[in-house]
């Protein structure tokens, strides 16, 4: 912390002073590093003994270091597939069409095989909060499907059926499951079993 | 000392980058997937900056990979791939905006005068923050809200330079703008969203009041 340092001021030297208005004006290059050794001193004297501007560069930072976190940095769900989808189409005599075909296909087989688990009379499923709808045992469980808080279904994203689109989550479809949400009988109709 | 961080990849990514770039460039286009994937949301991000659609966002963010794709040729090492990215993606995105907003009046704050002094307008004490609290979503809304409270020119400087982490020359170069444009631009979009955020973050997010903002904004 700026208010810590000892502040030196050589011999002959004249101690710099900033109101407070100088300091908000270089409060932004302080955090950044880029204030002349002499004004940052004189800044941090300054800030030593006044509230308000105390008030302000902890404010400040705060504001970086919330907005800098990774967690803030979110993309719509399915983004990265579609952006690869899209490049798929546009690359000149890839082979990722065939990659992507023979990933498919094991990813199909993972899938099924997890299905065939799932059945097994080992697995016990969690208790539903819906009563009436079937099991997401189709879906992909590694697919990201959306929830919300108080709902009782998952939905593949931009859903038009999803309620309080206030108090959203994304996770896994196997997550979901995990906590007795059923798949949404419009959005993910492909990968519902039907007796 | 300085207090923050301005590079981001570390010289052992950024070489393994140049390894990738050289392969791609040697006909293994598939590496360029494994190019991108580290700033596949950056890339959205900043068109988001711009457009404020999730659709148009990421269509624009699409197209810039696409183009990026095609013209790797031109890519000179002197930036990072990454920066070039981000330049590609404003320019298509202003682009976008160019032809989509042409009748759109600007926000008011976009209009105000740079070069003014900003003065706080609050000075509500405000020294513990969590990095906890932003896993409540409730928070990370607030925060987006705010963000889109900004002006579009204190929003692009703001979301590059402080949430895509790019040095102050490379945001400057990203948006084609001095470095001391940057710092204007910057010094008030900070100051402006800690005046939006310090009383509910400092205190019981009693927020409402203050901001009232339109819901499915994002934090860029």
């Amino acid at each position: 912390m700026e208010h810590d340092q000892q502040v030196v001021f050589r011999k002959g030297d004249e101690a710099m002073v900033v109101s407070c208005e100088e300091v908000w004006r270089e409060v932004s290059n302080y955090l950044d590093g880029e204030v002349e050794p002499g004004l940052r001193v004189a800044m941090q004297e300054h800030i030593r003994g006044c509230q308000r501007c105390a008030a302000v560069l902890d404010g400040t930072r705060n504001v970086l270091q919330l907005y800098g976190d990774e967690r803030m940095l979110e993309v719509p769900l399915g983004f990265s597939h579609r952006l690869h989808q899209r490049l798929d189409e546009n690359m000149p005599g890839s082979r990722r069409s065939f990659l992507g075909w023979i990933v498919a296909t094991a990813a199909a087989c993972l899938v099924a095989g997890t299905i065939e688990v799932a059945r097994s009379s080992a697995f016990r499923g969690p208790e539903s909060r819906s009563e009436h709808a079937q099991p997401g045992v189709g879906v992909p469980p590694n697919m990201m499907v959306v929830v919300s808080e108080d709902g009782k279904l998952f939905h593949a994203a931009g859903c038009e059926f999803i309620h309080e689109k206030t108090k959203l989550r994304t996770i896994t479809a196997a997550e979901a499951s995990r906590q007795g949400y059923s798949p949404c009988v419009r959005c993910l109709k492909k990968y519902l079993v039907t007796a | 000392m300085p207090e923050r961080v301005t590079s981001l990849e570390r010289p052992a990514e950024q070489f393994n980058e140049e390894m990738l770039i050289r392969r791609v460039l040697a006909g293994e286009h598939d590496l360029f997937y494994e190019l991108i994937r580290p700033y596949e949301r950056r890339v959205y991000a900043a068109a988001f900056a711009i457009l404020r659609n999730d659709a148009d966002a990421e269509d624009v963010a699409q197209e810039a990979v696409l183009k990026a794709f095609k013209h790797i040729r031109q890519f000179r090492a002197e930036s990072r791939f990454s920066t070039w990215l981000i330049q590609i993606t404003v320019n298509e995105a202003r682009m976008r905006r160019r032809k989509e907003h042409a009748n759109i009046m600007e926000p008011i704050a976009d209009r105000q005068d740079e070069e003014g002094n900003y003065t706080p307008r609050d000075f509500a004490d405000w020294r513990e923050i969590p990095s906890e609290t932003l896993e409540r979503s409730e928070v990370r809304q607030k925060l987006a809200e705010a963000l889109a409270e900004l002006g579009q020119i204190y929003r692009e400087v703001f979301v590059l330079r402080d949430m895509q982490h790019l040095s102050i020359e490379e945001t400057a170069k990203a948006l084609g703008i001095s470095t001391a444009s940057v710092k204007t631009r910057l010094l008030r979009a900070r100051l402006m969203l800690r005046d939006l955020l310090a009383p509910g973050l400092g205190g019981a997010w009693s927020m409402t009041s203050r901001l009232s903002f339109v819901k499915g904004t994002k934090p860029w």
